[in-house]
C-alpha cells in the first residue's frame, strides 16, 4: 500500500489543523477583521518554510524517496484565478473553513460539516459542469 | 503531554504546516494541496460524462489518502490530544459577533450556526450549505485552496498564486464586513 505514508501525513496534518485552532470559524473570523495575528501568523511562516524547503530541494537536486527527479509543476495564470478567488474568499468567511479545515472538522465530531463538504463538492461538480461557459 | 493537550501556538504550528510541503514532494512527488480531492470525488463518483471529470482519478488517488488521514487526524486531536474549551480569540471579535447575534462561543464552531437543528432555518443553510457550495465552486474555479495556491505556490514562487491568495482574502474581507453582519441577524 504505498499510499499508507500519505495517510500518514495527513493525519498529522489533521492533528496540527486542530491544535493550533485553524479549524475554529472564530479563529477565521479574527482573521478577516483584523483583530489577531494567530492566522497570518500561521499562513505566513509556513510560507517561509515552504519557500526555504523548495529551495534546498532544487539546490541540492534532492530525489524522492523513490529516486525519482523532484518536479513542482509551474502553475499558469488564468482570470479563474481572480474569479474563482474571490467566490472562494466569500465562501471561507461564511464556513470559517477551507477544504482541509472540513475534513478535519468533520474527525473532529462536527458532523453537520459533512453536509458542507457535499455541497463543496457539489460546488465542485457544477464548476466542471459549467466550465466551458466560464471566464478564464 | 499536558503541553501538547493545550492549544498550539502559530509559531509551532506553522513550521510543521511548512514541512508539509517537502514531506509530500519528498514521498514521491506530490504537490501539497486539497481541494483537488473533491474533483477527485467527483470523477470517482459522480463523472456524468462532464470532460472535467473524466481523466484516471486512480493515479491521483493519494490524495483521497491524504484526505482521510486530516480525518483521523482531526479525531485524534479532539478526542486524545485536547482539553476541550473554548478558543482564546479577541475579546473584541467576541464582542463584535455577540453584537452580530453570535451567542454559542465554548468550542470551535458556533453550534447556534453549525447544527443540524440550524440546518433547515435559512441562517444555518447559508452558513452550512450555501457556504460549502462557494468553497468548492471556488477554489476549482481559482484552480486551488490556501494550502494549494496560498502555501504550496507561493512556496514555489508561482505569481498566479499570489494573485489568487490576494482574491481569496479580498472575497473573505467584502464577506466579513459588508454581508456577513447582515446574514448573521438572519
Amino acid at each position: 500500500m504505498k499510499n499508507i505514508k500519505f495517510l500518514v501525513v495527513g493525519m498529522l496534518f489533521g492533528i496540527i489543523l486542530v491544535k493550533s485552532e485553524v479549524i475554529s470559524w472564530f479563529r477565521i473570523q479574527e482573521m478577516f477583521r483584523l483583530q489577531a495575528f494567530h492566522m497570518y501568523g500561521i499562513i505566513g511562516s509556513a510560507i517561509v518554510v515552504g519557500i526555504i524547503s523548495i529551495q534546498l530541494i532544487k539546490r541540492f537536486q534532492l530525489k524522492t524517496i523513490h529516486g525519482e527527479q523532484i518536479v513542482v509543476p509551474d502553475k499558469i495564470f488564468h482570470w479563474g484565478n481572480v474569479y474563482g478567488g474571490l467566490i472562494f474568499g466569500l465562501g471561507w468567511a461564511i464556513t470559517g473553513a477551507c477544504p482541509g479545515p472540513l475534513f478535519a472538522e468533520i474527525g473532529s465530531g462536527f458532523w453537520v460539516i459533512i453536509v458542507t463538504l457535499l455541497s463543496a463538492i457539489a460546488g465542485t461538480w457544477t464548476y466542471g459542469l459549467l466550465r466551458e461557459k466560464l471566464p478564464h | 503531554m499536558e503541553l501538547i493537550k493545550q492549544p498550539w501556538p502559530w509559531y509551532v504550528a506553522a513550521p510543521l504546516i511548512g514541512l508539509i510541503v517537502p514531506a509530500l514532494l519528498l514521498l514521491g512527488n506530490k504537490t501539497f494541496g486539497i481541494s483537488g480531492t473533491l474533483r477527485q470525488v467527483c470523477a470517482a463518483c459522480i463523472p456524468a460524462n462532464i470532460s472535467f471529470f473524466k481523466y484516471d482519478w486512480k493515479k491521483e488517488s493519494w490524495n483521497l489518502f491524504f484526505a482521510v488521514g486530516i480525518i483521523i487526524g482531526g479525531f485524534i486531536a479532539t478526542y486524545l490530544l485536547s482539553n476541550s474549551g473554548q478558543v482564546n480569540i479577541n475579546p473584541h471579535t467576541t464582542a463584535l459577533l455577540q453584537q452580530e447575534g453570535v451567542k454559542d462561543f465554548s468550542g470551535l464552531l458556533p453550534q447556534d450556526i453549525f447544527s443540524f437543528s440550524q440546518l433547515f432555518t435559512l441562517r444555518g443553510f447559508i452558513f452550512i450549505v450555501v457556504g460549502g457550495f462557494l468553497v468548492g465552486f471556488g477554489t476549482r474555479y481559482a484552480g486551488g485552496c490556501t494550502s494549494g495556491h496560498a502555501i504550496m505556490g507561493i512556496s514555489s514562487l508561482q505569481w498566479p498564486s499570489l494573485v489568487a491568495t490576494c482574491c481569496f482574502m479580498i472575497g473573505g474581507f467584502v464577506m466579513t464586513w459588508f454581508i456577513l453582519p447582515y446574514l448573521l441577524q438572519l
